[in-house]
């Protein structure tokens, strides 16, 4: 028998790609990015829902955690008989399943807030707005960035499935890649779009616990 | 609408039978799915409780769990069949890269955090003071392991199973994708026809089998855990420490 040494990355197709490649890392960040901005937008009103009127919080992690339960590829089917291969199909999905995550986070970061520091504020004529805005959200801050982060690179992987309906960003190389598996061409791509979308979930993830770092400079004291 | 529903439940009484009916893509699905996660037991259950036991290896734990959320699923279905082509073309008893193997692989391959990360921090966490009080009982080594330390562990590991076979069956999904059956092969095929009523109701099996799968095993749960150990309430349920929506 011969083993057959069959080359699995063309390294020249790289080359040959930098410009096609650099579109796509840019419509995937722009896909996540949307993604993100409107999924900590409803989080943080269906949050604040949830903080102020206590009974909303079950029915609203049962509603975020059933659509999170949804596998990606299904939940972008049900969409699609209603709001076609578009963008706007992709980003719901992807909106979708970074709630659960971030209102979580958010009311777990409030609820961690110590009740004497709240106090302490009250004390010092803080009102309800203020309290919450320069006291509890600071406070919480690492909580719901670390929420974020699980969120941002949960939905960079999930990206690469919207490659399926005619979005993707990186998931583009990867779909082609599969059309053309038995080529070297092919299993290149397949590998570009996979390590290139590990890559980017590492730089997202790293860049915002790099901020939170920047937003809570009173949290390094404690470590020095 | 009224057009679409009639459709949709027409769909569902003319393809339930056959070798592309629901009932035989259904099997294939849970049959793809049910290899991987045992095989994944296979190899993360015994080298993690083994790491457990000793208590080390926990930077390894920290690192299954990021890098196991950072995996695209489809990049790596997609990525393990170059990968079962080329072992097929040159091991004389494989005959077929395309199918159930890529499947299995990619599948195997993401039901190994969840069951490592759990089996490992649930060893790893039994209390010491009970550990102590076993060997003061005369237990040594193995047998801490396998009398004290698992069954302390269980629920914790059984969550994290429970987490792979919900992942491994949202994800063999894409198992179509490799030219295997599965119930995935109503979506991709309906993409590509752009059959509306054909996506809709694959999409519709998929959440399905989804949802009973984790039923089963809350389930099943409640039988498995050692009976001093249920009742803890659904406040305590264990997750899984690499949960990734999938």
């Amino acid at each position: 028998m011969t083993l057959v040494a069959e080359a699995f990355v063309d390294w020249g197709w790289i080359g040959d790609n930098l410009d096609e490649i650099w579109d796509k890392v840019a419509e995937h960040l722009v896909l996540t990015g949307i993604a993100l901005g409107v999924g900590l937008a409803i989080s943080l009103a269906l949050a604040a829902l949830a903080l102020r009127f206590r009974r909303s919080y079950t029915p609203i992690t049962w509603m975020t955690g059933t659509l999170y339960s949804i596998p990606s590829l299904a939940l972008f089917a049900f969409l699609v008989p209603i709001t076609g291969f578009t963008t706007l199909t992709a980003e719901i999905g992807l909106v979708s399943y970074t709630l659960l995550i971030l209102i979580r986070n958010i009311v777990a970061g409030i609820d961690g807030v110590p009740p004497d520091i709240k106090e302490a504020a009250v004390g010092m004529g803080y009102g309800r707005l203020r309290l919450f805005f320069e006291i509890e959200l600071p406070l919480a801050l690492p909580v719901i960035v670390a929420g974020m982060r699980i969120a941002a690179v949960t939905t960079i992987g999930l990206v690469t499935v919207t490659a399926l309906i005619g979005k993707g960003g990186l998931g583009f190389f990867i779909l082609r890649g599969l059309q053309r598996f038995f080529s070297t061409v092919g299993s290149t791509e397949i590998l570009i779009g996979t390590l290139l979308s590990v890559v980017l979930a590492v730089i997202v993830d790293v860049g915002l616990l790099l901020l939170e770092r920047a937003l809570t400079p009173w949290a390094r004291r404690k470590v020095a | 609408m009224a057009e679409f529903l009639t459709d949709l439940l027409a769909w569902f009484g003319d393809n339930w039978s056959g070798s592309t009916g629901y009932i035989t893509r259904t099997w294939e699905h849970l049959w793809v799915s049910g290899w991987a996660v045992l095989a994944a037991m296979g190899v993360a259950m015994p080298l993690a409780s083994w790491l457990g036991h000793a208590r080390r290896g926990g930077i390894l734990a920290i690192s299954v769990v990021n890098v196991g959320r950072a995996l695209p699923s489809f990049g790596i279905v997609a990525l393990s069949l170059p990968v079962t082509i080329r072992i097929a073309r040159n091991v004389p008893f494989i005959d077929s890269g395309l199918g159930f193997l890529p499947t299995f692989v990619a599948l195997f391959a993401l039901a190994l955090p969840p069951i490592f990360t759990n089996t490992y921090t649930g060893v790893r966490n039994v209390s010491p003071e009970a550990v102590e009080a076993a060997r003061g009982m005369g237990f040594r080594g193995t047998g801490i392991l396998w009398k004290v330390e698992l069954p302390l562990a269980s629920p914790v590991i059984l969550a994290g199973i429970r987490t792979s076979s919900v992942q491994v069956v949202a994800t063999a999904t894409l198992g179509a994708l490799v030219a295997y059956g599965g119930l995935g092969r109503y979506i991709i095929d309906g993409f590509a026809l752009r059959d509306n009523v054909t996506i809709f109701a694959g999409a519709l099996l998929v959440a399905a089998l989804s949802v009973l799968t984790e039923v089963a095993f809350s389930i099943a749960e409640r039988w498995l855990v050692p009976r001093p150990l249920r009742n803890v309430g659904t406040q305590q349920r264990p997750e899984a420490a690499a949960s990734v929506a999938r």
